[in-house]
């Protein structure tokens, strides 16, 4: 494209009636979510660099577009945060084309229509940072999801439960024990529950995981119990060979606590002159 | 060579490490607490690891032995205090420290040998016994 002649049609325009046309073509939506003055900053930061861009009269994957790339990352990260659909963010680019044609007049020229060709090229560009950018942000979330899946909470005096949902890799075991054995020092508990409700699949892996996390617990004087095992998972474990050893299970939460409850020294008892 | 301080409290004797120790401190400490627990006919060893931020296998064995030293000489050792991130890296190793009994903190470590063991020992044998039931 080094002998792109459109370079010429773009260098004579006015550049604030293209401005103005070009925010007039923008999608609504965009046009009464972002801030009239930011808008304009925007739309006129890129314009001159299109312009510079065009004036060099190489193509748009060339260095020349460098500036023209770069505001378009950042315009298209920053509406992929917002919210933005696809067409909202692209379409501030191919309202260019509008608003240039507008301005200069349709003639069907060659020249032209490379110019459309040019702009689409950025459009695509534009597209595909948006769909970079929403990437960035799932993976963010599914970062923080870690964290957050991983609460202990304080079932008793002395007793904590780990509701673990999910999927048990090496990562997320050592989140889990470093706050589970964090938890244990800092409210001096001396019993913990790990529930394993939530957990789709137990494999020798996670049995592992699941047996140091008991074993450390047990090295800084507290005692672990694993409940939430479903028949399922029973049986896979029974087929798989894994040995809890002397680690107390239990089918429920509830049995857990009340396992728990009685080793504490508690004694839950039913007043059936007040039981409903 | 660092001293380990041995004080006897009743019928127990507590320990409290507080610096790393050199492999000689271990075996000077190892050496000075079985000449103790016999010496005082002591029921029970609190030994306070809070301090240590390394246990490494030798500490380990020797918490292991003054362990099996004192079941010989009748008393009840118990390792209280160990910190998370010692106890991660210890059953990372695949270290268990066998034989040995753990605790929170001293002052747990201490009901545990001192008059409430009776108390601890029952409401276990209970527990246990409630387990079957249940």
């Amino acid at each position: 494209m080094g002998s792109a002649g459109y370079e010429q049609l773009v260098a004579d325009l006015d550049e604030t009636a293209v401005l103005e046309a070009w925010e007039r073509n923008l999608a609504g939506s965009v046009r009464a979510q972002v801030a009239p003055d930011q808008l304009r900053a925007e739309l006129s930061a890129l314009y001159r660099a299109f312009v510079a861009g065009v004036r060099s009269g190489d193509g748009t994957r060339s260095n020349s577009f460098d500036e023209v790339r770069a505001l378009l990352s950042e315009l298209s990260t920053s509406r992929a945060r917002r919210g933005f659909s696809p067409t909202e963010t692209a379409s501030s680019v191919f309202a260019l084309k509008d608003a240039l044609f507008e301005v200069m007049g349709v003639t069907g020229s060659s020249d032209q229509l490379e110019l459309s060709r040019a702009i689409d090229d950025l459009g695509l560009f534009t597209f595909e940072r948006f769909a970079a950018a929403r990437e960035a942000v799932i993976l963010n979330q599914s970062e923080q999801l870690l964290e957050l899946s991983t609460p202990v909470v304080k079932l008793w005096d002395g007793i904590l439960a780990v509701p673990l949902v999910g999927t048990l890799d090496s990562a997320r075991t050592l989140v889990v024990m470093e706050t589970l054995l964090q938890m244990l020092v800092d409210t001096g508990s001396a019993h913990a529950i790990i529930d394993i409700t939530g957990v789709a699949a137990v494999d020798t892996q996670v049995a592992q995981h699941l047996l140091k996390t008991v074993h450390a617990a047990r090295l800084m004087g507290a005692e672990c119990i694993i409940s939430g095992i479903r028949p399922q998972i029973a049986q896979t474990v029974v087929a798989l060979g894994i040995e809890f050893g002397d680690i107390a299970t239990r089918a429920t939460l509830a049995d857990a606590l009340r396992h728990v409850l009685n080793q504490a020294g508690y004694d839950v008892v039913l007043r059936p002159d007040r039981a409903s | 060579m660092e001293r380990i301080p041995i004080y006897q409290i009743g019928n127990v004797l507590l320990v409290s490490i507080q610096i790393d120790l050199q492999d000689s401190d271990v075996i000077a400490l190892q050496d000075s607490l079985s000449e103790r627990i016999a010496s005082s006919s002591a029921q029970g060893v609190v030994i306070d690891i809070s301090a240590l931020e390394i246990v490494d296998s030798f500490v380990g064995r020797m918490l292991s032995t003054i362990a099996g030293v004192s079941r010989v000489l009748n008393a009840r050792t118990v390792v209280v205090g160990m910190r998370p991130a010692v106890a991660i890296t210890l059953v990372e190793l695949g270290l268990s420290l066998p034989g040995v009994e753990t605790a929170l903190n001293v002052e747990r470590g201490m009901a545990m040998v001192t008059g409430s063991t009776a108390a601890a020992t029952a409401s276990d044998t209970a527990a246990d016994a409630n387990d079957d039931v249940l």
